[in-house]
């Protein structure tokens, strides 16, 4: 790609992320929508939020771990202990990445 | 002052509010910074100019779609096909913006597409949850600002510091899993009940199995069968009756 394909590529990445995050509220117009279709949306964050970590953390290059010598299996393991121990955000990223970071470098995991 | 006073007599930066919407957002922020990092220095190490590089940064904002149209771009891919995938990536996004709808649709039309722009997965995340009833109040658009000071400040300063500092970051260090955790801490604190761990669940499942999918599909999948699980847990009738 030449550099003004790209700066193309670019303004127009920015000009569909907009026109996708505002998709629902851009038109007016009321979309009809159920009833029982926006309560279930409700979940829709929680279930976007696990769906991008779970890969995260219990793949590698699109398969499914199959050793337990991961870092991240004992990262995820001490945040999520911290976590509801805690109920602290700042805190549970510290010590998932503090744990992940130790066996890392210092395990080689 | 009664809300709708305060609101009209304050410049939206200093609506007690703003500072709410910051501060919420600033406990995530160094999560939030290590994605930018990441995102930041993939861009250079897949061979984007640096100037390409934080124009995207600062044109696109959406980290996903980013990492998404990079491998496609530098491997010359037809432009249709890197919008096709981005638009793929950012499907969740259409999903979220029908949540957002109620509280933003009076707003003026420019007023809207600047939202648009600024709208990021925590952002949705933290104002739901401060603000689940779908009913527009003075209050909202200062916490929404606020939410969004911190997290496109701290998103592009981490970028363009990955940007800058591309060179010197040790991939095999893997600090992009400093964002995973910040995201997993979000959705340990969305969950309230026993339907929501169920659907986190779901979600996590079906991630992980539908993850051949090609352009990040498999995070549409698990939303859609999270949802219906959970549709179908709230409308069975031994839990209409409990709730009773």
């Amino acid at each position: 790609m030449t550099d003004w394909e790209v700066v193309l590529t670019i303004l127009g990445l920015g000009v569909l992320t907009v026109l996708t995050r505002a998709f629902f509220f851009l038109p007016r117009r009321e979309l009809p929508m159920p009833g029982w279709l926006r309560e279930g949306l409700r979940y829709a964050p929680l279930a976007a939020l696990a769906a991008v970590v779970a890969p995260e953390v219990v793949m590698t290059q699109g398969e499914l771990i199959d050793t337990w010598r991961d870092a991240r299996l004992y990262a995820f393991a001490a945040a999520t202990a911290y976590y509801f121990w805690r109920r602290d955000i700042l805190g549970t990223i510290v010590c998932g990445t503090a744990v992940m970071l130790a066996l890392r470098l210092g395990l080689g995991w | 002052m009664p809300a709708d006073a305060l609101t009209a007599a304050t410049p939206t930066w200093r609506h007690p509010e703003f500072r709410r919407g910051a501060r919420d957002m600033v406990g995530i922020a160094l999560g939030i910074a290590a994605w930018g990092l990441v995102t930041g220095v993939a861009m250079v190490k897949s061979g984007l100019e640096v100037p390409l590089a934080v124009l995207m940064s600062l044109v696109v904002y959406a980290g996903s779609a980013q990492l998404a149209a990079l491998p496609l771009i530098a491997t010359g891919a037809p432009v249709w096909v890197v919008w096709a995938a981005a638009f793929c990536v950012n499907l969740r996004f259409v999903i979220f913006s029908v949540q957002w709808r109620p509280y933003f649709v009076h707003l003026p039309f420019w007023a809207r597409l600047r939202v648009g722009y600024f709208t990021a997965d925590l952002n949705y995340v933290l104002f739901m949850r401060r603000f689940p009833d779908p009913t527009p109040a003075p209050e909202q658009l200062p916490y929404f600002w606020g939410g969004v000071a911190a997290n496109w400040g701290a998103w592009q300063v981490a970028s363009l510091t990955g940007i800058a500092l591309a060179e010197l970051v040790p991939t095999h260090w893997g600090i992009g899993f400093a964002g995973v955790i910040a995201l997993l801490g979000v959705t340990y604190s969305l969950i309230n009940d026993r339907v929501s761990w169920v659907a986190a669940g779901v979600a996590a499942c079906a991630a992980v199995a539908a993850y051949a999918l090609p352009l990040r599909l498999n995070i549409v999948v698990a939303i859609a069968a999270a949802v219906a699980i959970a549709l179908i847990i709230d409308h069975l009738p031994a839990a209409r009756g409990a709730r009773r």
